[in-house]
């Protein structure tokens, strides 16, 4: 057995692929005993250390601190015969006794078939507890190939003429006479009653004559396999004249892209919070019937921005974004807050650029631009590039609200419901009130629960009583 | 009863639920629990209970040291299989560790024709019985199905699934009964070992209603390691588990479960009782998990160090050894000796685990049956054709 032993990160926790180097315990020289810890790894289930598997000196650290190493990839190389001179560092050398006794594959040097940490060429290594290197178990042994091995015979014995050339997938065989129940998968024949098809008078192209979905779809269709059907079906419920069909483009399959992106990639987590707002409604008057107000239009999402904005100012950590490409939070002191429209073309989401620079007054006027510009038609991509956090008001839809989506590239998204007179506790009593809900949905890579809600708190605090929270935070 | 209000040694009077209210070491749990061994090395000689039972030990010097032995080679296995999983010769190990003298103390209280029912953390149990220390290697290596004979050893297979063995060991032991061997001193008894979390689970509660109704000649013993994985046990039960047995109509007790005096004197009794027709009894070992709950689990994330810390003062260990000292019924001869010839033990485990032959996937039809089936024979006979469909499969 060779004096030079590899030792391969194993499979910590049952079915984990990877592990990172915390910490090295040894450095390169150092003798050490079997089952002294030598290195800490964590994992996605555990911080660990692992135990010498041999006592003997250390000659190799594979992989510093920091590197996430695959499951079965060498980290340590241990001499574990020392005493016995110098080795060359790189040919494992294998003494003649011990290649006598146990050495089972001297062509390959050192595999040690079924020894775990056996090292092996090709990066291929030998494993036996339930998991293998990445590469490796991707690949199987390969089927003993014999003629006789090709699925046919059993097929249609009614058409060995048809079967015989397997290799031509694209031709249907002629129609096989048949004597047994027509074969198709349950949710073909499924299809087939929903369609109004009678699967006995279809000529199956899959797999040993089996009706397949296409089949039915054709036969459906008016197919040429399809005899003329009985008219006296029943009213057809399946009726292309009463479809429409729209081509996916444009917006609605940008928005359909971004959606399945966002969705399933960042992992969303939703909160919800119902805020009385009746104080913000009448904050909203008085801005109103101020002179700086008069041409604008202002509606309650002035105020839901503005809170957003103040929230955002005590947390920044949700105006951030997840790069996967680089590995980093990117974490950014603008804020381009996106407003969800809704178009003639589809959903979009324009942004106010630096939106946290804006007065009170510059906001509304920004706010006002974007709409008008959505609902015209003319937003520009640019006005759609480089949001950092999104508000939706379902609310103008009477909706309480919802769990939006994320836009691509963003954290944080709110959701802001409609606003009613609602029985609410106030002071003691019960009041009639002016109250909404809040949705917020947020990366939860970036963001945890306790950021998340504090963002949210703060949100519904300002939306609560607006002066006192900007006399408190500004 | 205010906790540590009472000295050792005065008469306690009786505490309401039939636990005990002796706190010797300051260390019980509210309620008390019964101990004869406390933390550092003090042996209580008997205890008495609230209904008048009392416990105690009087072994021998040899018998004394023959505990200490189980205890440090138990430990000591259970390292070399931790370690044996780190560097990838197991798939997963459940460690024992801080709960072996609840598992030696109710092992050795087993007779001979006694019947136990473990989880898969019973290593100190399976050892008492005699069985070979490697057999549950092979299981956790994936090598085998856990090799030894149930019936030969009195020890059932371990059994992953949460509770369910409560149910078989209940079954088993109306059975006993049926036979007609309950009902006098030599007759059988039944021991189901699960854990704290597993008195949530509905198979548990089910085998209290049989085994309290049907009068099953078993005992119930809980290791009460304070974690069922990572929920603590104030996510289990509003009141002591041990009294949950009173709601089932049978006796229930706690015991200081890293005493292995205590573990042994309540487990003998109740094994007794149950053999003489009294019926089953619940024990709940009050015990600490020192490690992880398997070896893919991260205890740091769940429990504060400090609360480790508090429990490594009570370890099982320590205090019979320190009990052995102050007697001076062993030396340091004696420990050093224990310990080598652990670690030899522990050495040669390790060697027979690596010389471990992979079996051959198809054995795997062997022990679904005792005799042969047309279907597994048949499906043995694919899968085998199957695996010969392949390059270099051997066959």
């Amino acid at each position: 057995m060779s004096r030079i032993k590899e030792f391969n990160l194993p499979d910590l926790g049952e079915g984990l692929t990877e592990g990172e180097i915390l910490a090295w315990l040894v450095k390169v020289g150092d003798t050490i005993e079997l089952n002294q810890p030598i290195v800490e790894v964590e994992t996605a289930k555990a911080a660990v250390e692992i135990p010498a598997k041999w006592a003997g000196v250390v000659t190799k650290i594979h992989h510093e601190a920091g590197i996430t190493v695959e499951v079965g990839r060498p980290i340590i190389s241990i001499d574990t015969d020392p005493g016995a001179g110098p080795v060359s560092p790189d040919v494992p050398a294998p003494s003649a006794e011990s290649l006598a006794a146990v050495e089972v594959a001297p062509a390959e040097g050192a595999v040690e078939p079924g020894m775990i940490g056996g090292p092996a060429p090709g990066g291929r290594t030998a494993v036996l507890v339930g998991y293998g290197p990445r590469e490796a178990s991707a690949k199987r042994r390969p089927r003993i190939s014999t003629p006789s091995a090709a699925p046919v015979a059993v097929t249609a014995p009614a058409a060995p003429a048809v079967v015989a050339a397997p290799s031509a997938p694209a031709v249907p065989p002629p129609a096989p006479v048949r004597s047994g129940p027509v074969l198709a998968k349950p949710p073909v024949r499924k299809l087939a009653r929903d369609l109004g098809v009678d699967l006995a008078v279809i000529n199956g192209t899959g797999p040993l004559g089996s009706v397949t979905r296409e089949d039915v779809h054709q036969a459906a269709a008016g197919g040429a396999t399809q005899p003329a059907t009985a008219p006296t079906a029943p009213a057809a419920v399946f009726d292309a004249s009463r479809e429409q069909r729209i081509p996916i483009k444009g917006v609605r399959k940008l928005t359909a892209e971004n959606m399945v992106a966002s969705a399933f990639t960042a992992p969303h987590v939703t909160e919800f919070l119902t805020v009385d707002v009746t104080r913000s409604m009448k904050a909203l008057e008085k801005l109103k019937a101020r002179r700086e107000f008069a041409e604008l239009r202002i509606s309650p999402l002035l105020l839901v921005a503005k809170a957003v904005l103040l929230a955002v100012e005590r947390h920044p950590m949700v105006n951030s974004a997840w790069s996967a490409a680089t590995n980093e939070i990117v974490v950014k002191e603008y804020v381009n807050l996106g407003i969800a429209a809704a178009t003639e073309r589809g959903l979009i989401v324009p942004n106010v650029k630096d939106a946290g620079r804006l007065s009170l007054r510059e906001l509304a006027e920004a706010l006002n631009g974007l709409v008008r510009t959505a609902k015209a038609g003319k937003t520009s991509p640019a006005d759609m590039a480089h949001g950092t956090l999104s508000i939706t008001n379902v609310g103008v839809f009477g909706i309480d609200t919802g769990t939006p989506i994320l836009p691509p590239g963003e954290s944080a998204i709110l959701a802001f419901g409609a606003i009613r007179p609602t029985p609410w506790v106030h002071k003691g009593k019960i009041k009639v009130r002016q109250v909404t809900t809040l949705g917020l949905s947020f990366d939860h890579r970036i963001i945890d629960g306790e950021l998340g809600s504090k963002f949210l708190r703060d949100i519904g605090d300002f939306l609560g009583d607006p002066e006192a929270a900007i006399l408190a935070w500004t | 009863m205010a906790k540590g209000e009472r000295k050792a040694g005065g008469k306690p009077p009786a505490p309401a639920d039939g636990a005990v209210d002796r706190i010797p070491g300051g260390d019980a749990p509210a309620g008390g629990f019964v101990q004869l061994l406390t933390p550092d090395g003090e042996h209580l000689g008997s205890v008495t209970t609230a209904d008048g039972t009392t416990y105690s030990v009087d072994f021998t010097d040899e018998e004394y040291r023959g505990f200490y032995r189980d205890l440090v080679t138990v430990r000591r296995l259970d390292a070399e299989a931790t370690a044996l999983q780190r560097q990838g010769e197991l798939g997963i190990w459940a460690s024992l560790l801080g709960q072996e003298a609840a598992q030696v103390g109710s092992g050795r209280a087993l007779r001979q024709q006694d019947m136990a029912f473990p989880t898969y953390r019973e290593h100190g149990v399976l050892y008492c019985r005699g069985i070979d220390p490697i057999m549950p290697f092979g299981l956790f290596r994936g090598v085998d199905q856990g090799g030894w004979d149930a019936n030969e050893h009195k020890f059932n297979g371990y059994t992953i699934v949460i509770g369910s063995q409560t149910l078989h060991a209940t079954g088993y032991a109306m059975g006993v009964t049926m036979d007609g061997k309950t009902g006098s001193p030599d007759g059988e008894a039944v021991i189901a070992y699960f854990g704290d979390g597993a008195t949530s689970q509905g198979e548990v509660n089910e085998s209290f209603v049989w085994a309290g109704v049907f009068n099953a000649p078993m005992v119930f013993f809980c290791q009460n390691n304070q974690y069922a994985i990572s929920e603590p046990l104030e996510r289990q039960t509003r009141i002591p588990l041990y009294r949950r047995a009173a709601g089932y109509g049978f006796p229930g007790i706690r015991i200081d479960g890293n005493d292995v005096l205590a573990s042994y004197a309540v487990t003998r009794a109740a094994l007794d009782n149950a053999r003489n027709g009294q019926g089953p009894t619940l024990i709940e070992a009050y015990t600490y998990r020192m490690g992880a709950h398997t070896s893919s689990d991260d205890p740091t994330r769940y429990r504060i160090a400090s609360e480790v810390e508090s429990w490594k003062a009570k370890d099982p260990i320590a205090r019979v050894k320190a009990f052995l000292a102050k007697q001076q019924v062993a030396d340091a001869d004696f420990f050093a000796e224990v310990d080598e010839t652990a670690r030899k033990l522990a050495l040669d485990l390790r060697e027979r685990v690596l010389a471990m032959p992979d079996p051959q996937p198809v054995t795997m039809f062997d022990h679904v049956y005792p005799n042969s089936s047309p279907e597994v024979d048949a499906q043995r006979k694919a899968f085998d054709e199957y695996h010969a469909s392949f390059e270099g499969s051997g066959h």
